[in-house]
């Protein structure tokens, strides 16, 4: 656990250093066109710890805004509260705040960047498809997570790196949209506009699967077997998490709609947007979690 | 000399070993005295509950009276323990009525319906397995602060700066922990 620790704190070094000199190598690139001298480079890595800053302290918030999750009290989901707030007494850390989303699929995850500041969040439809043992398999899972400060790492690549993701999806849409639908003006007004958006389409397109490739290095899936073993350390009762899970896999068909790209890793179980069985080809650049099958099996043999 | 310096470095190097071991029992001391008041603070929680419960379910099942009589000691004895095992036994005795009782309860509908008894059940099973869940803890890190001190060479500074094995904390059923009891039924 200490080892897990430790390597997700040079993790998420190695991602915030990462993304300076990124941005800064673009800055130093644009101010060498344009020969605007280091300016560029200087406004590029104000812009970059602005940025790596932001998402250290606010991560978690855009992250819980982006999915939209809404704090709830004790007094609204008193079971939710007890299990987390005992759960986080087994595992000596503080109690994480509580968050509920308004999906129907069955899906949690845990953001934040220690234990001191962390949150769960779990979707609506999963708080009322689970029993009291399941829902607590569910939790300690998420707060192993916050152990080992897989939501540092977590909560960094789905805000740094999750920026170009955004990006990416709205350019890829504004492009697809723009280019197919012939909206307005078919004879001139959108030709630079839509050239620009066609380039910037491209490289983002470009760019999409190795940004899922550093999500994929930064966010291993073993850290999801670890997790299912240590949340089951905390509850001392495997079957409730090998039933959450089972419910989970049942239920993956549900689509759910704030899912995306940028924070696809954080969930307990790979979200998807599309209705029915499976997940798009950009979805997939983006899979970063075990099959739950397999994950049911080693918790089986415990 | 040379004597000298390798000495110095010796002592140094043993100095350095006892505060390095001296830490650790601090730490793994203060951690199981933090389990013990997280144990502490869900087993007041439960006092506070019983009365409560017990008159929910006196307006509804007026004659189950010893039942509630026993459940009510129990919690006058366990609030007046003072060492560990005694508290542990205490518990164990409330415990076993509040499930003597909720057995009880699944009798009577309208009790089962009543808003305030379901609000207080879950406040019960919520607090019950926060019990289980300290209890883990804190004996966990008894466990830890004991192998500690009851291995060389911590041993030796365990004894030098009197640090003592703790109890643990237990339960007469281990195999059916409050946390997977499902009172609902």
């Amino acid at each position: 656990m200490y080892e897990q620790i430790a390597s997700n704190k040079r993790r998420t070094f190695l991602l915030i250093a990462g993304a300076v000199v990124f941005l800064g190598l673009i800055g130093y690139a644009i101010g060498l066109v344009t020969s605007s001298g280091p300016a560029g480079l200087v406004f590029a890595l104000a812009v970059a710890i602005a940025m790596a800053l932001g998402s250290y302290f606010y991560g978690d918030r855009i992250v819980l805004a982006s999915t939209r999750a809404r704090e709830v009290g004790a007094e609204e989901e008193p079971r939710l509260h007890n299990i987390a707030e005992g759960l986080a007494i087994a595992a000596g850390i503080a109690k994480p705040r509580v968050y509920v989303v308004p999906e129907q699929a069955l899906n949690a995850y845990a953001t934040g960047r220690d234990p001191e500041h962390s949150s769960i969040a779990v979707t609506r439809g999963l708080l009322d498809a689970m029993n009291r043992v399941e829902l607590e398999g569910v939790v300690g899972h998420e707060l192993a997570h916050v152990q080992d400060r897989d939501i540092l790492v977590g909560t960094i690549v789905a805000t740094l790196v999750g920026a170009a993701v955004l990006l990416s999806e709205f350019f890829m849409r504004a492009w697809w949209w723009g280019g197919l639908g012939g909206r307005r003006g078919s004879d001139r007004g959108g030709g630079p506009v839509a050239l620009v958006f066609f380039a910037a389409g491209i490289v983002m397109l470009i760019l999409a699967p190795i940004v899922g490739q550093i999500i994929k290095m930064a966010v291993s899936r073993n850290r999801e077997y670890l997790a299912d073993a240590q949340g089951v350390m905390l509850t001392r009762y495997p079957p409730g998490l090998v039933s959450a899970l089972r419910k989970i896999e049942a239920g993956s068909a549900i689509p759910m709609h704030s899912a995306n790209n940028a924070t696809a890793h954080l969930w307990l179980n790979q979200p998807s947007r599309i209705q029915g069985e499976g997940m798009g080809p950009l979805e997939r650049l983006f899979q970063t979690h075990p099959p739950i099958q397999e994950r049911i099996r080693r918790l089986e043999e415990m | 000399m040379v004597v000298a310096i390798v000495v110095i470095a010796l002592v140094a190097f043993l100095v350095l070993l006892v505060v390095l071991m001296y830490n650790r029992l601090v730490r793994l001391r203060n951690r199981t005295e933090n389990g013990w008041a997280q144990v502490d603070v869900q087993l007041r929680r439960r006092y506070d509950l019983i009365p409560n419960l017990v008159e929910t379910v006196r307006g509804y099942a007026a004659y189950e009276r010893e039942l509630f009589e026993e459940v009510t000691n129990a919690r006058a004895r366990a609030i007046d323990a003072s060492s560990v095992p005694d508290q542990a036994q205490a518990e164990n005795q409330i415990t076993r009525g509040l499930r003597q009782l909720f057995a009880v309860v699944e009798d009577y509908p309208d009790l089962k319906a009543n808003e305030g008894f379901l609000a207080l059940q879950e406040e019960l099973t919520g607090t019950e397995s926060k019990i289980a869940y300290a209890r883990q803890f804190y004996n966990d890190q008894v466990m830890r602060l004991n192998t500690l001190i009851g291995s060389f060479p911590s041993v030796l500074v365990a004894r030098a700066f009197g640090f003592t094995e703790r109890p643990f904390f237990e339960i007469e059923d281990p195999a059916q922990g409050p946390a997977q009891v499902d009172f609902a039924g």
